[in-house]
């Protein structure tokens, strides 16, 4: 099946009313300043844009049509209340740079956010700027290297991440000028502690884990990981990205964490949008509080105040224009206001509930577990390999497959370490029922890997395209509307 | 139980199924002592009326003044069709397209975003955004290092007129890499060329400009390109998307062009909420599309031969390159690059440019009544798009809360930026505001100025 709709460039059309009224002065600009040629842009009416990109919007899948059960990404149920009342006019028409006296009442709500962090931490202090979990890791490994250059221990450059690490710890510890050694993973899931003790030193600047860790399980040496980075002079960095599964249970400075960076647009169910806007805001223990991002709000004499590089001569400085995704922590902020204490515990309980209850129910369908003696945390990993030796279908064919089905895949191939996997996410917003087709499907599929492998390996064939050519995407570049038409190779 | 969406029996089956007696059990490989005794953060949960009526009594609470300020964010009147779209929950609750077969709206989005970026900065490829102008900038300088082969050098010059913030955050972004950030000065609130004289024999990575520039100020920007290359340098562009509907496109600057382009999005649709979440744009030449962070959408052609779309060139990424990749970033602004391309579908070529010249109009009318009045004129010559400067013969928090007074947000105050130009003042009419709403702004200001000027005379 195939639904393609045309690039907006293609339809012909025209709006004859201007949006606000056209300026009768004429411009004072020097010539050779100006645009020579004609700006190529589509030249549309309002219906034919509202039903293009409404036609575009139903070749998505998403949380809000489909089970999104994609490991490591927390794909829950994303409140509509939340995004009706961050986009209330008093906070959208806010300038970033309007005097503070004119928005108590947003900043009020940053500075509960910014507590309310403090406190599923257990961190001394929270800076909401980040703009992503990347820029939070940023953040977070800037504040360890500038911690041990004040200290006048400058050489201390290695950052530490596991082998089944998600890309961003390795690249950010690069962009910040640290060199990354790998440690392994035992077969149990659990870091290989010998092997660390044996990298850790006098150049250690720190360690990046998440725990519950990438694999799905919790890292229960992590109190012995903690000393023995600590005992060498390095610090921890809690990757937040999994904290949906222990929210309210555990909390990271209780495990050792120095600094932590928590994703909003996961665990607290602010919208991935395709692909952002996310949040990661960023906290931290006593040691490296001087060096938090600004800006941070604090509260003076009764009132709201952006803290800055006056008040904070040791901060690592600034990682947005103003004051980052203000936004989405708006979203974050209603969200946790609805959950309060209990509902954040039932966060963690139900996410934990639906990925005991989806692998055990695969596990006794015969799928193979990554670490079947293990417990689930708020995910877990099947591995498809006893299939792909005896049928040639891969975990991707499963995934495509699952389209067919009405479901998004899980995430594939990640973690690296473990062959032809499935990361499955379930979170705690979706059903038993869901669950329970989900198995349904997974078991179907495999039957047809044995009986009618085809139908696996050409999958998905009930979604707008069919697989894409992505050895021609790379070699032949099409990255932009030019106006001609392009021919297309069979 | 927000959210949760459980029966009691649903659980009960669920656990029976587990094998154990309570969700509790399932934390059984925690060590108990790092087990959470009582949590109490934030009490108890708020129904949905109840945080629908402290949100909006917070959001009432903060006042809504006559905006009259720029300084990298603008207040355009943004079309009602482009967040009721963008917020449709198949575009606000998808994810990063990595499965193309469903992914395709987001994905088709962002080629046409692309294809309008190329449009705009007149490069050839552009990717699907990073997280606002600042940190595109900080990219952009990275990128620059990596993607120039005359060159050894990790320095870059960066004018004095470019948005200290954007310095700022690139100062922090780079610092871990050794990058150095060098600053070229300022004449007349534009680049000094003259200033280049003395930096002949030195080596850069690239020099950058932003235009129109933090003042508003048109910079010389076909002679610093050139300068650029002349020197073995690459040039980087900041740049107003809304300003390039009528501005010569970065890739016509110079004989040659800028190589990369990058600035803040926020003016194409989105709301100006308080800072964020916002965009930022980058485009660059083809030629060295391989060294640009983020990810990027190619069109391709499924098993069929029917055309469809998937995010391409990832061997630059983190989640394949891990260590060596160009860039840490992984999410980016998805949502607001949808919005960013049906706010440009919706006003098409002539309606940018419509608005771009509204915004100048706009913005010369208040100048110039500004400036008939006593203790206010310009302070600088240079034609300026839809900012200017004006210098003042008081402190500008003088005249700044007596418009604040009237509701009236008067513009931004560059004594803590810029404290040689000290008292100046940074104002900005977008096609949002009316000439009623100009007349306000000169009243209040007359009204201030001359019952001042009658006390002292």
């Amino acid at each position: 099946m195939t639904m393609t709709e045309p690039i907006i460039f293609e339809y012909r059309g025209s709006r004859r009313q201007p949006f606000t009224p056209l300026s009768e002065v004429p411009a004072n600009l020097p010539e050779d300043a100006l645009r020579q040629d004609q700006l190529l842009m589509p030249q549309v009416s309002e219906l034919q844009v509202v039903r293009h990109y409404t036609r575009l919007s139903q070749l998505n899948y998403s949380i809000d049509t489909n089970f999104y059960p994609l490991g490591s990404c927390t794909m829950k149920y994303n409140p509509r209340i939340c995004n009706r009342l961050a986009m209330l006019p008093g906070f959208l028409a806010r300038h970033p740079l309007a005097p503070e006296e004119q928005g108590q009442g947003f900043m009020q709500c940053l500075f509960e956010l910014q507590q309310m962090l403090q406190q599923v931490t257990g961190m001394a202090e929270v800076s909401l700027t980040p703009m992503a979990g990347a820029q939070g890791e940023l953040a977070g490994v800037a504040m360890i290297r500038a911690y041990h250059l004040s200290r006048g221990d400058g050489d201390r450059r290695q950052i530490i991440v596991p082998d089944a690490a998600h890309g961003t710890n390795p690249a950010t510890a690069t962009m910040c000028g640290c060199e990354v050694v790998e440690v392994a993973t035992r077969p149990d899931g659990d870091l290989d502690l010998d092997a660390l003790r044996t990298i850790l030193g006098p150049k250690t600047a720190g360690i990046m884990l998440t725990n519950p860790s990438t694999l799905g399980v919790f890292e229960r040496q992590i109190e012995a990981i903690a000393a023995a980075v600590h005992d060498v002079g390095g610090l921890l960095y809690y990757d937040g990205a999994n904290l949906n599964a222990i929210l309210g249970k555990i909390l990271p400075v209780d495990m050792g964490f120095d600094v932590v960076h928590v994703n909003l647009h996961k665990t607290f169910s602010t919208p991935h949008g395709g692909g952002g806007p996310g949040s990661g805001a960023v906290g931290v223990g006593e040691r490296l509080r001087p060096y938090l991002p600004v800006p941070i709000v604090e509260r003076r004499d009764g009132a709201y105040v952006w803290a800055d590089e006056s008040d904070r001569p040791q901060t690592i400085g600034r990682l947005s224009t103003y004051m980052g995704n203000a936004g989405v922590l708006l979203r974050a902020y209603v969200y946790l206001r609805m959950l309060g204490d209990e509902g954040m515990q039932r966060v963690a309980d139900f996410a934990t509930l639906n990925a005991n209850y989806l692998m055990t129910c695969l596990a006794e369908a015969d799928f193979e577990l990554a670490f079947p003696e293990r417990r689930a945390s708020h995910e877990f990993i099947v591995t498809l390999k006893k299939v792909t030796r005896d049928t040639g279908v891969k975990a991707m064919d499963f995934a495509k497959a699952l389209l067919d089905r009405g479901m998004h895949a899980p995430t594939t191939y990640f973690p690296l370490m473990v062959p032809e996997c499935l990361l499955i996410e379930p979170t705690e917003t979706e059903s038993k029922q869901v669950l329970d087709a989900f198995v349904a499907s997974l078991v179907e599929l495999r039957e047809l890997a044995y009986s009618d492998p085809q139908q696996l390996t050409t999958a998905p064939h009930s979604t707008p395209v069919r697989r894409l050519d992505d050895v021609r995407a790379a070699k032949h570049p099409d990255l932009a509307w030019r106006g001609a038409p392009k021919p297309t190779s069979k | 139980m927000p959210f949760i969406p459980h029966t009691a029996e649903d659980t009960a089956a669920m656990l029976a199924r587990i094998g154990v007696a309570d969700i509790e059990r399932l934390f059984d490989e925690i060590p108990s002592g790092l087990r959470v005794n009582e949590f109490d953060c934030i009490g108890k949960g708020l129904t949905e009326a109840e945080i629908s009526r402290l949100m909006h009594e917070r959001a009432s609470a903060d006042k809504q003044p006559l905006c009259f300020l720029g300084a990298g964010a603008y207040d355009h009147y943004v079309p009602a069709a482009v967040w009721d779209i963008a917020t449709r929950g198949e575009f606000y609750s998808a994810y990063t397209p990595y499965q193309a077969e469903a992914s395709q709206g987001t994905l088709q989005v962002i080629y046409e975003f692309q294809s309008m970026v190329t449009s705009l900065t007149g490069l050839d490829v552009a990717n699907a955004s990073l997280y606002d102008g600042a940190s595109a900038f900080a990219e952009a300088c990275l990128m620059a290092v990596r993607a120039n082969r005359k060159s050894e050098s990790r320095r870059i010059l960066v004018p004095r007129t470019m948005h200290p913030t954007y310095r700022a955050v690139a100062q922090t972004i780079l610092a871990g890499q050794s990058l150095e950030l060098v600053e070229l000065p300022m004449r007349d609130g534009r680049t000094a060329l003259s200033a280049l004289q003395a930096l002949a024999t030195e080596e850069f990575a690239a020099v950058a400009v932003q235009q129109p520039n933090f003042f508003g100020a048109l910079e010389p920007v076909d002679e610093l390109t050139d300068w650029a290359h002349g020197h073995g340098g690459m040039l980087i562009a900041v740049a107003n998307p809304i300003a390039l509907a009528v501005l010569k496109p970065p890739g016509k600057w110079g004989a040659d062009g800028a190589d990369i382009a990058c600035g803040e999005g926020q003016p194409l649709g989105i709301p100006l909420s308080a800072g964020g979440p916002y965009f930022g744009y980058m485009a660059s030449k083809e030629s060295i599309i391989r060294q640009m962070p983020g990810r990027i959408v190619g069109r391709t052609v499924d098993l069929d031969g029917n055309p469809g779309f998937t995010l391409t060139l990832q061997a630059r990424e983190q989640h394949i390159r891990r260590s060596r990749a160009t860039s840490n970033i992984c999410t980016n602004q998805g949502l607001m690059v949808t919005a960013a391309t049906i706010y440009m579908s919706l006003l098409g070529a002539d309606g940018l440019r419509q608005a771009a010249l509204a915004c100048h109009a706009n913005t010369r009318a208040l100048v110039e009544g500004l400036t008939e009045l006593p203790g206010i004129t310009r302070a600088f010559d240079a034609p300026y798009f839809h900012e200017a400067v004006l210098r003042l013969d008081r402190p500008a928090p003088e005249l700044l809360g007596a418009l604040a007074a009237q509701g009236i947000l008067g513009g931004y105050d560059l004594s803590a930026d810029y404290p040689e130009l000290e008292p100046a003042l940074l104002v900005c009419a977008t096609e949002a505001r009316s000439g009623g709403d100009i007349q306000r702004y000169l009243q209040a200001a007359a009204d201030l100025l001359f019952e001042s000027g009658r006390a002292t005379g």
